[in-house]
Parts: structure tokens; sequence; C-alpha cells
């Protein structure tokens, strides 16, 4: 099966107070930078896999971020999906689930 | 009548909430692994405090897919007490058992103090032998405990009576400088619809003796006591 690459960004939902971001904005500001605002901190999460096809590998990353990369009551996320290419192997990176 | 206390990689409240149940209230409790699968000798569970899994991605968010959180929802299910203090409320939140979320404290510092919380209701498994409207006086040791909901889920928690503690002065009275970290309407804790999943941020069990500071913590674990019938 074809390897896929993907960068999923989470970020706080627009209307959740982002204590972490107003301390970066103010952190900002005393650098000297005035003009900044709305400022937010979110995550970004490289993964790669294995999939049948784009939709497969796109499927599959939805339910990813659903069911843990992202928290649906406070948080959105975005995602890019490309072919991999190159001798990275998704198999050899399998998470060993028996230690969880 | 038997508590299981469920320890995860990470979890440090482990022994204090075995050492509250057993020495302090005087009722069997035991350590169980992340990976058991049957708490059917139980009579009630224990998610304590900690860092479970580092506290990686979100707080709460690893555990829950540990083996044992199956066997602790089908004992949820099964309208049998279980409690989450601290890291544990975080988990059980994660996990779907219990409303909203907790989020980074609102001024970023990790607050590890003495509160005061309020008992909202007095008919849930872990508050039966506490009357409504009293005060308690518990320690936290939290960065990531302000609850969070959505006005819809924050409306339909408060018609359903499922807020069980929030946050208040020594008199009981709800101010925002008793609110340790901006929690939403001032929630420190809540329950499921059936009253026998409790999730709170304060620890009842590092609350247990006078020695270290105050035991009203004892009425919660001893609230199990009354639900499951050895007292009343």
């Amino acid at each position: 099966m074809p390897r896929w690459q993907a960068g999923v960004t989470v970020m706080l939902k627009p209307v959740v107070n982002d204590p972490q971001g107003l301390a970066v904005e103010s952190g900002l500001r005393q650098l000297g930078y005035g003009g900044v605002s709305n400022v937010r901190v979110g995550k970004y999460i490289e993964l790669a896999l294995v999939a049948e096809d784009e939709a497969d590998a796109r499927t599959k990353i939805e339910e990813m971020c659903d069911k843990l990369l992202a928290n649906p009551v406070i948080e959105d996320y975005a995602y890019v999906v490309d072919e991999a290419y190159g001798d990275t192997d998704a198999e050899d990176d399998e998470l060993d689930s028996e230690a969880w | 009548m038997k508590c299981a206390v469920v320890s995860f990689p990470g979890s440090n409240g482990d022994m204090d909430a075995v050492y509250a149940l057993s020495d302090a209230l005087g009722t069997p409790a035991e350590r169980v692994w992340r990976t058991e699968t049957d708490l059917s000798r139980f009579d009630a569970v224990v998610l304590p405090g900690g860092f479970s899994y580092g506290d990686y991605l979100r707080a709460g968010a690893i555990a829950r897919f540990a083996p044992v959180m199956e066997a602790v929802a089908e004992f949820a299910a099964a309208g049998r007490p279980v409690a989450g203090f601290c890291n544990g409320f975080q988990v059980l939140t994660e996990a779907g058992l219990l409303p909203g979320v907790l989020m980074r404290n609102a001024g970023l510092r990790f607050r590890s103090h003495w509160v005061h919380i309020r008992v909202e209701r007095s008919d849930t498994a872990w508050t039966a032998d506490i009357p409504r409207g009293t005060v308690l006086r518990l320690p936290i040791a939290h960065g990531e405990g302000r609850y969070v909901v959505d006005t819809e889920t924050l409306h339909r928690i408060e018609t359903d009576r499922q807020i069980v503690f929030r946050y208040c002065t020594a008199t009981g009275a709800l101010a925002p400088e008793a609110n340790p970290n901006g929690a939403t309407a001032h929630i420190a804790g809540v329950c499921n619809p059936a009253g026998n999943v409790v999730g709170l941020m304060p620890h009842p069990e590092r609350g247990a003796e006078s020695l270290t500071g105050g035991d009203d913590g004892l009425m919660i674990l001893r609230s199990l006591l009354v639900t499951s019938g050895v007292a009343r």
C-alpha cells in the first residue's frame, strides 16, 4: 500500500479563551511589537501512514483527529496529506500498542 | 466493600487514595494496573491524581485508551460508583464518561493550595453523606483544571443537576476570587446523569487527615459507605 505523509494542525475553537496565547501576546508586546493581536497557540502533529489511496488516508486521519488528536469540545483541526516518497518506512514506526 | 484505585504510568495520587480509603476511612482498597480488564470484584473505582502518560497531547487523553478504561466504562454503565480526582477527572472527561473538558488554568499558574467547594447535591454516589450546601475545605494541585463547557452543555448539565461541586468562599459564596482556575460557572466537579460517576479537581484523598491540614475529604469517601449500604 502507498505511504502518506500528513500534517495535522489542532487549534482551540475561536470562542475558547486561550491564556497561553494571551501570555505570548503580552511577551511580544514587551519585546516592542505593539501591533500584535489575536495570538493563539495550537499544536502541529506530523504522522506517516499507509493507506490504499488519498481518500482512504483522509478517512483515517479524520478518524484519528476525532478520536484522539483533537478534543471536539474545545478544538478544531485541519490537515494536509501528500503521498510520501523516499525511504521512510511507516511500518517501522508503528506504535507499540502493548505499551499502552 | 472493596475499592479499586487505578494506576496509570504517571499517576502519583494512587497511594494517597489507597491510604485515605484503607487507613483513614477503614475500607479495603487496592491498586489495579492499567492492564486490568475485570473490576467485578470491586464495589467502587477511583481514578487518582497525577500526570498519566505525562499529560501528553491533553491531560487524560491517552490514559483513556488504557485497557482498564473499558472495564471502568462497563462498571460505570452498571451504575456502580466511579470517582476521578484531579487527573482522574480529566481522564473521565476525555473518556466521555463526564461532560466538559479541563483546560489550562486561566492565570496560567499551577495552583497548589487549599480551596473551599460547596456541595450542590447530596444524592450522588460520592456525596450521599453530605448535606447540600455544605462547604468543604480541600487541597488542589493542578495546572489544567479550568472546567470548560459550551453554553448549550452548561445549560443541559445545570438542568440535569450534574454540577456537584462549585468553588466558593469559606462561607459558601460564589466569587471570582474563590475560583482558582477560571472554571466556567465556578464548577469544581460534575457527575453523570445517573449520579454514580463523579469527578472533581480538588483532592479528597489528600484532605483525609487532620494531621496533614484537614479531613473534609473523608466526607466524600464516607459517602461511598452510605451509597453501598454499609452505613447510613
